[in-house]
């Protein structure tokens, strides 16, 4: 039986991507993501978050800070 | 100044090579010698004072280890000094290191020492539970209410978004989602930072924070849910002008 609504999907998504749903309750977001295409485009688009969110640049130090240690190192050695 | 890192590396020349031109931090901390010569090569480069080394592995690992800072201080002014007292604290004890660990073991445990000493310094407590953590991640009236048809489904399918050029992020997003990620209660903005941006293992982080894997998730999910909620919000109004 696939009692498992859309509201109640979208919480057991990062679950789901981690793995760590159960055999049952995966199978039962998976049933339940074959019959939705609203639930099928939430969890791409969460997908998608992650993705862009790989994409992010790091921040850094700054160029002050670079050029000081870059200094410090030269002093020591 | 030396050109020592061009000469080819054990491993394969063209990496000996492209090692040289690597200026953004690493981001898979499971392969720290990515872009970067060998500990072998690099250790006695460091200590004989080759600069290009000691420059090669500040522009790799700043980044990381400021967001791996950020976790334990109050502030980002901290945590860059954090970061910074851990360089010099390198730079001190080069010559002794011995490479019993690996030199990027080694740099980032002096860098969680000496971050853990100052975040208990400024008192950070990092709360152990948050009302930010509890209730529905998606707003209820985007569902049919109880007593309707089909409750707890969809009224309206969530929009579709343009399709995304693949490892293509425009500016106004990048600059969103920075922000999205600013406007995060602490804890979500640190596991989420360290798991998609910084690409640490779930296990990882809960080591790093000190939380269990069932609070690890439940941050995780909260902290995606809201920004691909401020994703939306961005590509509904570019669709309506």
């Amino acid at each position: 039986m696939n009692d498992l609504d859309c509201q109640q999907f979208v919480e057991q998504v990062t679950s789901f991507l981690e793995g760590d749903l159960g055999p049952d309750a995966e199978q039962r977001f998976i049933d339940h993501l074959a019959l939705c295409d609203g639930c099928d485009r939430y969890l791409d688009q969460v997908r998608q978050t992650v993705q862009a969110l790989e994409g992010l640049p790091a921040d850094s130090i700054s160029p002050t800070t670079r050029t000081a240690l870059l200094d410090a190192f030269r002093s020591q050695t | 100044m030396t050109i020592g890192l061009l000469v080819p590396t054990r491993r394969t020349g063209s990496e000996g090579l492209r090692a040289c031109t690597a200026h953004g931090p690493l981001r898979d901390y499971s392969e720290p010698m990515e872009g970067l010569p060998p500990d072998e090569v690099l250790n006695p480069r460091l200590r004989q004072g080759d600069e290009t080394a000691f420059a090669l592995l500040l522009d790799s690992w700043s980044g990381g280890m400021l967001r791996l800072a950020r976790s334990f201080v109050s502030t980002e002014e901290s945590a860059a000094e954090v970061v910074q007292e851990t360089w010099l604290a390198v730079i001190e004890g080069i010559g002794r290191f011995e490479g019993r660990s690996s030199l990027k073991t080694w740099v980032y445990r002096i860098l969680t020492n000496t971050a853990k000493r100052r975040g208990t310094r400024e008192h950070r407590v990092v709360p152990l539970s948050s009302v930010d953590d509890t209730g529905p991640t998606v707003d209820p009236a985007r569902f049919r209410p109880a007593g309707e048809p089909y409750s707890g489904h969809w009224w309206e399918f969530p929009p579709a978004w343009p399709n995304p050029e693949q490892g293509l992020l425009g500016t106004e997003v990048r600059a969103l989602l920075a922000e999205a990620l600013a406007a995060l209660p602490d804890r979500q903005r640190l596991v989420i930072t360290l798991r998609d941006v910084e690409g640490y293992a779930a296990e990882e982080v809960c080591e790093l924070l000190e939380i269990s894997a069932a609070n690890q998730r439940v941050l995780l999910h909260r902290a995606r849910a809201f920004v691909r909620g401020k994703l939306e919000e961005y590509y509904t109004q570019e669709a309506t002008p």
